[in-house]
């Protein structure tokens, strides 16, 4: 019966188990930080940098940070969360989002955390890529203007679903997702509906078909709560891995 | 034989397939030895592949989708690429290449129309001192030059196969004008680990002449590894790769971690890896002292334990690989690698050399491990750190070539031996890749202490402006501060060193080296991916003469960003030389300015470019006015 452990997030204590990292141990307290990479179900990534919190006095990703006794973590700091709006808004100019006519609004995780942080626009000069849409499979369409390159969907069907649908290609600012198939389309993969990796994507890449706009904007997710209150809420009962 | 359909060889891929035992970790090399048979890499070929390593298409697709050198759509039976660093810039490799294109009548980046011929630009190929430089099918050509670019294409054009090109092309010399410990040696191969093993002797005689244990003289034995570790410990060899991390800690680190799974093993790895623009060093290292390379790795295995060693050569020095492998050979000959190594009883330790396929990121330790794994030249997360888990998650250590070579000379001489060359807190030497405006470019070593003036004085280098040390993920040093010093007190370097005089512009090196990292990002933290681009579009914004004040300030977050939030070395430093040079020669910058706070991107008469391409026309009439 020892006591438990604890570190400290922008004041607050939060008490950890063995194993888990800040934002894990965070979130099970019901205590939000911003991520979009990060899923409870999944080995943390590392790689979209939302996270990033202030560790006795240094960055780093608090997702893959292991929780250690008397940690002073800041996270909604200015300077923090400066750099946060950044990164958003490299993200938006990045892909080509255009919100009102996206399925995934007011679903969508990084339009949340923008509407969270504060963005009024996306500030730095698009980059206009090409990402041709995938409307081949019988029941999803994939709209990869939307991708943010998270993993989640190539992390979900390779461990969940043991099939690689899902994989990056190219390199730097040409990084894209494939999938697996000679052809390149989806409806050559042995992908499905199923699939816990058609159910993992945060923003609006991999969708539904003929399920358009069935819940009116609005009255989503997001819609009257700010994401980071939903999320806090929804994760302070689940269990991380 | 048709270049843009090239026939699907299974027996080809079937034999090649066996020979790398089916091995998925031996993805790169099998990708590799595919598309050396095959010209490029069709989907065709992949799948095959992927059914043959058993992973999914995806994945293999994606692997050969990062690495410049591999080619998923048809590139030419020819493939030139000009080596795009600042100092191949400055020998004039622009004007080279676009005559080179003009005679083989194509655009930059595209294939011919025959499918005959490609021609492009790739990051700094190491041939800094001999530019500029050229790969044709990944074999280097130095000392470009207007006639030398009509012969290249004369012979493509005449499809004459690249064995029969004259000899003289591939001459790559190894300039070396300043010797010292290092490129002095002249060790008996093998003396290295003679001498680590007689250690490990003379304590048993010791022992048994102490009376105390000498029936159990196999300690003494196992006392081999202990005592050479010390001696390294003793020595203060710090990493020379650029992280500048002690060895003797790091070779302890790894000896003291177990290994775990069905296959519990420890590993050395020399990154050779050599991508940062302005180096060459490690080339020179491996063309004159190879013996030494690989004996400092085969002390490294006596001393951690490990039985595998693996030399990640970067696919620009393919031209290596032969003489390379020769000297192995030799030495498994000579009893120097192998089982029962110098007849020592359960001494066993084997190399194998990895080529890499363009790819920077891939000197990132963690990033390279993964690309020996055959996969995406991605950094890992750390901790774990790879003494505990690197290659296959065993604990493994990474060092630089020049790292292990002088590993080898403390083996023979001693620590205490070593420690009288340098300073104080930087032991031995440095050698050091001289490129740029000077005399004689080439290689220098020097005991750590020198001073930048002093190298400036011996390279004949004259009315200095700048000297880039380390490489675009350095330092520029300007004059006021040429009296600082080489060591890891003060500048601690990787070993490049590129000399600009007066008559060049900071801010074009600034912005060379803003395409180099957006070029070379790997793409997985989005800091990095998208910052690097925003930042070369900055630079090239501010290059066409539409940069203000604000684009200053653009730098400035994202530099900070990158600083802070990036998930590797990469990142961290890829602002370094615009940040520097915005510091140091911000005059450079403030003559492009307009004085205005904002400008848009876009540029109007920039747009109708196309059009004017399509219709032949440059005249005053085909342009807009865009000046203020
Ligand atoms: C982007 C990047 C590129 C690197 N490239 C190299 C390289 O080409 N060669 C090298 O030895 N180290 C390189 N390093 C440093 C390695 O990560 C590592 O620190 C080094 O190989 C360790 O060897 P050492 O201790 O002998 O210096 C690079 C690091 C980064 C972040
Ligand atoms: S499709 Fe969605 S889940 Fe997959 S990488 Fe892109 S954003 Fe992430
Ligand atoms: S900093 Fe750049 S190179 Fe390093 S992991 Fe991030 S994207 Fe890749
Ligand atoms: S949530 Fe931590 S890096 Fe993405």
């Amino acid at each position: 019966m020892s006591e438990k452990k604890t570190f400290t997030l922008d004041g607050d204590d939060v008490a950890f188990e063995p194993g888990q990292t800040i934002i894990q141990a965070a979130l099970a307290a019901g205590k939000y930080i911003p991520h979009l990479c990060y899923h409870p179900e999944f080995k943390p990534h590392g790689s979209c940098k939302l996270c990033t919190v202030k560790i006795n006095g240094r960055p780093a990703a608090s997702c893959t940070t292991a929780a250690q006794p008397g940690l002073s973590v800041e996270s909604e700091i200015p300077e923090i969360q400066d750099q946060r709006r950044t990164m958003v808004q490299m993200l938006l100019v990045e892909g080509n989002h255009f919100c009102p006519s996206c399925e995934k609004s007011g679903n969508c995780m990084l339009q949340g955390l923008a509407y969270d942080l504060g963005i009024m626009s996306p500030h730095f000069p698009q980059i206009f890529p090409t990402r041709p849409l995938d409307a081949s499979h019988a029941d999803v369409f994939l709209d990869f203007d939307r991708c943010i390159l998270c993993e989640l969907c190539v992390r979900a069907s390779t461990e969940v679903d043991h099939k690689g649908v899902f994989a990056l290609s190219g390199r730097g600012i040409n990084k894209h997702l494939i999938v697996n198939a000679e052809s390149g389309k989806l409806a050559d993969t042995d992908f499905a509906l199923t699939d816990k990796a058609a159910q993992v994507c945060p923003v609006g890449v991999i969708l539904k078909k003929r399920v358009g706009f069935a819940v009116p904007i609005g009255k989503r997710r997001f819609d009257a709560t700010p994401m980071s209150v939903v999320i806090a809420e929804e994760s302070k009962t689940k269990e991380t891995v | 034989m048709s270049e843009t359909s090239p026939p699907l060889n299974s027996e080809t891929l079937a034999v090649l397939l066996a020979r790398h035992r089916h091995n998925p970790t031996r993805l790169m090399q099998i990708l590799r030895e595919a598309q050396e048979a095959l010209g490029w890499l069709s989907p065709q070929t992949l799948s095959v592949i992927a059914k043959g390593v058993d992973l999914p298409l995806a994945r293999i697709t994606g692997v050969a989708g990062f690495y410049s050198f591999f080619h998923t759509e048809p590139r030419g039976r020819y493939r030139v690429l000009w080596s795009d660093n600042i100092t191949d810039r400055m020998l004039g490799n622009q004007d080279l290449m676009q005559a080179m294109c003009k005679s083989l009548w194509l655009e930059p980046g595209h294939l011919s129309e025959d499918g005959l011929v490609s021609v492009t630009t790739t990051s700094c190929t190491g041939m800094c001192d001999q530019g500029p430089a050229i790969l044709v099918n990944y074999r280097a050509i130095t000392r470009m030059t207007a006639q030398r670019v009509a012969e290249v294409c004369e012979l493509i054009r005449n499809e004459v196969p690249l064995d029969d090109w004259p000899k003289d092309f591939f001459v790559v010399d190894n300039n070396i004008r300043r010797r010292d410990i290092l490129l002095r040696n002249d060790m008996t191969p093998g003396d290295a680990l003679r001498a680590s093993i007689a250690r490990g002797a003379e304590a048993i005689k010791e022992e048994a002449s102490n009376a105390r244990s000498w029936r159990e003289g196999a300690h003494g034995a196992a006392a081999g590894p202990a005592l050479t570790l010390d001696e390294i410990k003793r020595s203060n060899l710090r990493g020379r790769g650029g992280a500048g991390f002690t060895t003797g800690l790091k070779w302890e680190a790894c000896r003291n971690a177990q290994g775990s799974g069905p296959d519990p093993a420890r590993y050395v790895v020399c990154n050779a890896d050599e991508g940062e623009p302005g180096t060459f060093k490690d080339r020179v290292l491996l063309t004159e002292q190879a013996d030494l390379v690989f004996e400092g790795m085969t002390v490294a295995g006596y001393v951690v334990g490990a039985r595998k060693g693996m030399l990640y050569l970067r696919g620009e020095y393919r031209y290596l690989l032969d003489a390379l492998e020769s000297v192995l050979a030799r030495r498994r000959a000579d009893g120097l690698l192998g089982n029962n190594i110098l007849q020592q009883a359960g001494f066993q330790f084997d190399i194998e050399i990895h080529l890499g396929m363009g790819a920077y990121v891939c000197g990132e330790e963690s990033a390279l491990l993964e690309s020996l794994e055959g996969k995406r030249g991605v950094p890992r997360n750390r901790p774990p750190f790879p003494v505990t888990h690197g290659y296959l998650n065993q604990p493994t250590t990474v060092n630089n070539v020049e790292t292990l070579a002088a590993a080898a000379l403390i083996a023979k001489n001693g620590g205490d031996w070593f420690r009288t060359v340098g300073t104080e807190r930087s032991a031995g030497t440095k050698v050091m890749s001289v490129s740029g405006d000077c005399e004689r470019p080439g290689i220098y070593e020097y005991p750590f202490g020198v001073s930048i003036a002093e190298v400036l004085a011996d390279c004949g280098a004259k009315d200095v402006q700048a000297v880039q040390v380390s490489g675009p993920s350095g330092v520029c040093v300007a004059p006021n501060e040429f009296k600082r010093r080489i060591g890891f007190e003060d500048l601690a370097t990787a070993g490049a060193f590129m000399v600009f005089d007066e008559s060049r512009d900071m801010f074009e090196v600034a912005r060379n080296f803003s395409h180099f990292f957006a070029h070379e990002s790997c793409g997985f933290c989005t800091p990095c991916r998208v910052g690097t681009t925003l930042l070369k579009n900055c630079m090239d914004k501010i290059h066409a003469g539409h940069g203000t004040e604000y684009d200053i300030k653009e730098i400035m977050t994202i530099n900070q960003l990158l600083q802070t939030a990036s998930h590797c070395g990469l990142g961290h430093t890829a602002c370094n030389p615009t940040f520097d040079t915005l510091k140091k020669f911000r005059p450079a910058y403030e003559r492009r300015l307009k004085s205005l706070a904002f400008e848009p991107a876009f540029d109007l008469d920039n747009a109708l470019a196309q059009a004017r391409q399509m219709t032949g026309r440059d005249d005053a009439g085909a342009h807009l006015a865009t000046s203020e």
